[in-house]
């Protein structure tokens, strides 16, 4: 078990490290690092500007030496200035000679610097990260269960009303991307002018304009179920239907089994059955699921948090993406591809540790 | 002239469709309560082996549903037709079902050809015995001859889908079009969007794009899934480490990540999608190559001419697909010359190119992924061992022996997946990416309608709802197609 674990964790490395210089090397290919330049200097540059502009700031240099003044395992450009100056990659113009550190990359902790945000990336990253953390959780929680309670009650009796119900519901939510199930539900429950607010507003069944808000800015400092639930909810819905559907299917095949038959001949009560001989089984294949789901759900992040304004890891990357701020969409890719690395070792790992007929040696 | 209302003057139904609609939520909903509930008036088999209609409360609640069901369809039908003969006099719903009547023709002449001959259709005909299926197979038939005839044939829409009308901008659906003149279409029947264009021939225009787009990108990935994955699965080994490496890779990516870095203007400029172009549409080619030449091999006569004809055609469009004005990559520094123009067959527009390619290329890896898998599982089957021991070349045992015995699962997951690129080339849109942003895409249209989504919510919630059936047909007819598939 050790030793696939380490073997995994160095595939990990590798496919990280792949990842990582397909997406240098794409953002630094020179139209890229061109409208760079004019974004950052200004947009009536001449070509020989650009060019100056871009060589005294390192990005010229020859693509595998850049990657590896990023990673830290070369050491980064100086650039001498004509008036005397020195700045480098890894100091500003006017530190001291002796303050002047020679590497500065991934490993030893600097992500480098935002060019659209004029901050360092890494407490920028972890700040949004934070925020989608959040997100992420309530959407877990809110996901999950319903899901695996669909799931449960639809595979418990195959075929039967609430069965196809269920199963329609589920092919339903899975048909509905974000922006589709977003647009409709701001529509339905958030305008003032249209769908149910106007209604139930002159009711007096609710305080304010609104049933819920539209927009969750205000839910990244204060997050309520009136600025909160839309987004949380927009992402679950999509995600839900694939996991209750995996969940009807463990759960049919479970409940076909010979030792459920035998609890039944012996007497056993149908919500016993279900709850403690059934359950347990049927929820191993649900969890690798659940755990595949999760890079998916970044996806739903990205688009939720552009519709609902809420300014997380999704919007991060958007802004890093098209900006093409390089270091920042560096640390984004690595962190998102960190998730999903992770949770398919989670859910190898968890996939063994649940199903006893399975052993790594 | 007056605004139209949904119903027209079909309005007096609407209270009975409401209560009808109702009543039918409420039964469905007490029969699955009561279904909880085990009573010994369920269905009974008799020892003769007939069945026992049901009875007492649930039997009696599942008639009433039925009924009410019933009730519900024949209300909706009589919304069509008369909308069919009336017009716009039947409100908004009245002048769009006239407006769709060519495709309602095409989707009759359809349906009844098929279920007349559906014993001799194959798997295509046992869809006509599911009625999961074939609903969804008529909401995918709806858009498809609705993209076919109102994209190519400018049929079904009422206006043109860039043109704007002062006065109309933001307007709600079912206003009349201000200033029209004799021959013009009198509303806009679904409202004007922010640019005070016809949102409803807008959707129809759109649904070209997808109905263009998203198969074909489907097939190609198919093609390049099957090509790659049936040899990682049947010969293993270092093989299947080096492509499965590169599938998780592709896969590890977060897809708009990757749409935002290939889908660029400055991509472009440098021409990588043209490169992926180059190296993603040969597999078809590859594909079709082994195929006939592994069948046919043993009879050079038939091989050679037939071989020459179909790549030479498959050639020809593969050129004419990969270059644009006699050139296959073209960027400021340097050009390879392509097909010269006065061969090209026809020319892909850039923007629509890149996205082709990246909905591909994120495509490709599920399918390769799956392909193995399948190919994993058939080849230790005895069929394939009697082909070794006959004698037969790899190449043979996998694309006349597995691959026909995998066709199940793959056309299941071919409509999936079908749906699941419509979705990806409506993210594209969100995004505003690849597709210029008057292009009447149902990505691009929510794109633009969702900052006024709160005050104007008509020109956003039409494609939205276009997207939602189009996605869930495709989905309920992969459904219908895996249980008839299954029955065999």
């Amino acid at each position: 078990m050790g030793l696939f674990i380490l073997r995994r964790l160095g595939v990990m490395l590798l496919t990280a490290l792949c990842l990582t210089f397909i997406v240098f090397w794409l953002t630094n290919l020179y139209p890229n690092l061109e409208k760079l330049a004019k974004t950052q200097g200004n947009f009536r540059m001449s070509d020989e500007a650009v060019s100056s502009y871009l060589g005294d700031r390192g990005y010229l240099q020859p693509m595998p030496v850049k990657f590896g003044q990023w990673l830290g395992v070369l050491p980064g450009w100086v650039t001498e200035q004509e008036d005397g100056g020195t700045f480098g990659r890894c100091f500003e113009a006017g530190t001291p000679e002796e303050d002047r550190p020679n590497r500065c990359g991934v490993i030893q902790g600097d992500w480098g610097f935002s060019t659209v945000f004029k901050d360092d990336v890494g407490p920028t990253v972890a700040t949004r990260l934070a925020l989608t953390g959040k997100l992420m959780l309530c959407v877990l929680l809110l996901m999950v269960p319903s899901a695996l309670i669909v799931g449960v009650l639809a595979g418990m009796r195959e075929g039967s009303k609430l069965d196809r119900s269920l199963s329609t519901f589920s092919i339903a939510t899975t048909a509905t991307p974000e922006y589709v199930s977003g647009v409709i539900f701001i529509a339905v429950l958030a305008s003032s002018k249209f769908g149910l607010s106007p209604l139930l507003a002159e009711w007096g069944w609710i305080d304010g304009k609104t049933l819920f808000l539209g927009s969750a800015t205000s839910a990244m400092a204060d997050a309520t179920f009136w600025n909160f639930f839309l987004p949380v909810l927009t992402i679950s819905l999509y995600g839900m239907g694939y996991i209750a559907r995996m969940t009807r299917a463990s759960m049919a095949e479970v409940m076909t089994a010979q030792y459920i038959r035998t609890a039944r001949l012996k007497g056993v009560k149908f919500g016993d059955i279900v709850l403690k001989h059934a359950l347990r089984n049927a929820l191993i294949a649900p969890f690798t699921v659940i755990m595949l789901q999760i890079p998916w759900l970044l996806n739903g992040v990205v688009i939720v948090e552009t519709l609902f304004n809420y300014k997380g890891f999704g919007w991060l990357l958007v802004q890093a993406a098209s900006n093409n701020d390089i270091e920042l969409l560096l640390a984004v890719s690595v962190v998102s591809v960190v998730v999903v690395l992770v949770t398919q070792l989670i859910s190898d790992i968890g996939y063994v540790y649940l199903n006893p007929r399975i052993r790594i040696s | 002239m007056e605004p139209l209302t949904w119903t027209g003057s079909l309005s007096g139904l609407n209270f009975i469709f409401l209560l009808v609609l109702g009543l039918l939520a409420l039964s469905i909903s007490v029969s699955i309560l009561t279904s909880l509930v085990p009573s010994s008036g369920a269905r009974a088999v008799n020892s003769d082996g007939t069945l026992a209609s049901d009875q007492g409360l649930s039997g009696f609640i599942n008639m009433i549903t039925g009924y009410l069901f019933y009730a519900l369809i024949a209300l909706v039908l009589v919304y069509l037709v008369g909308g069919v003969f009336m017009g716009p006099a039947a409100g908004i719903f009245g002048g769009m079902a006239q407006q769709f009547l060519p495709v309602w023709i095409g989707l009759v002449v359809v349906f009844a050809l098929s279920v007349t001959y559906k014993r001799k259709l194959g798997l295509y005909g046992k869809l006509f015995d599911s009625t999961v299926g074939m609903i969804g197979f008529a909401i995918v038939l709806f858009w498809v001859l609705t993209g076919i005839m109102g994209g190519v044939f400018d049929l079904l829409i009422t206006h043109d889908s860039l043109s704007q009308v002062s006065g109309m901008k933001n307007k709600l659906p079912g206003t009349p079009l201000r200033g029209a003149e004799e021959g013009d279409y009198q509303w806009f029947l679904l409202g004007g969007d922010n640019l005070a264009r016809d949102v409803f021939s807008r959707l129809i225009k759109g649904s070209w794009v997808v109905v263009q787009i998203a198969p074909m990108a489907t097939l190609f990935a198919f093609m390049v899934g099957i090509t790659l994955g049936l040899p990682a699965g049947y010969y293993g080994g270092r093989l299947d480490t080096v492509l499965s490496f590169l599938a998780n890779l592709i896969l590890a990516f977060p897809v708009i990540l990757l749409f935002y870095l290939l889908v660029t203007p400055e991509i472009v400029l440098t021409g990588i999608p043209n490169y992926m172009a180059v190296f993603l549409f040969v597999f078809p080619l590859i594909f079709v190559a082994i195929l006939l030449n592994s069948r046919f091999y043993t009879q050079p006569s038939v091989r050679t001419p037939l071989l020459l004809v179909v790549l030479g055609v498959l050639g020809w469009l593969y050129l004419s697909l990969i270059s644009s004005d006699g050139a296959i990559v073209e960027t400021d520094t340097y050009t390879i010359p392509g097909l010269p123009a006065f061969l090209d067959g026809f020319d892909l527009d850039a923007g629509i190119l890149v996205v082709f390619v990246s909905v591909v290329f994120v495509n490709s890896p599920t399918v390769f992924r799956i392909v193995r898998g399948l190919a994993l599982d058939i080849k230790t089957r005895d069929y394939v061992a009697a082909a070794q021991t006959r004698g037969e070349g790899p190449w043979y045992i996998m694309l006349w022996e597995i691959l026909p015995n995998a066709r199940g699962p793959l056309i299941v997951d071919f409509c999936l997946r079908i749906g699941y690129t419509t979705i990806l080339l409506g993210t594209l849109g969100f995004f505003g990416l690849g597709l210029e942003s008057e292009s009447p895409d149902w990505g691009s249209t929510i794109n633009a309608g969702r900052r006024l989504l709160a005050l104007y919510p008509h020109a956003a919630i039409a494609p939205a709802l276009a997207l939602l059936s189009l996605v869930l047909g495709l989905n309920l007819l992969a459904d219908g197609l895996r249980e008839e598939s299954l029955r065999d």
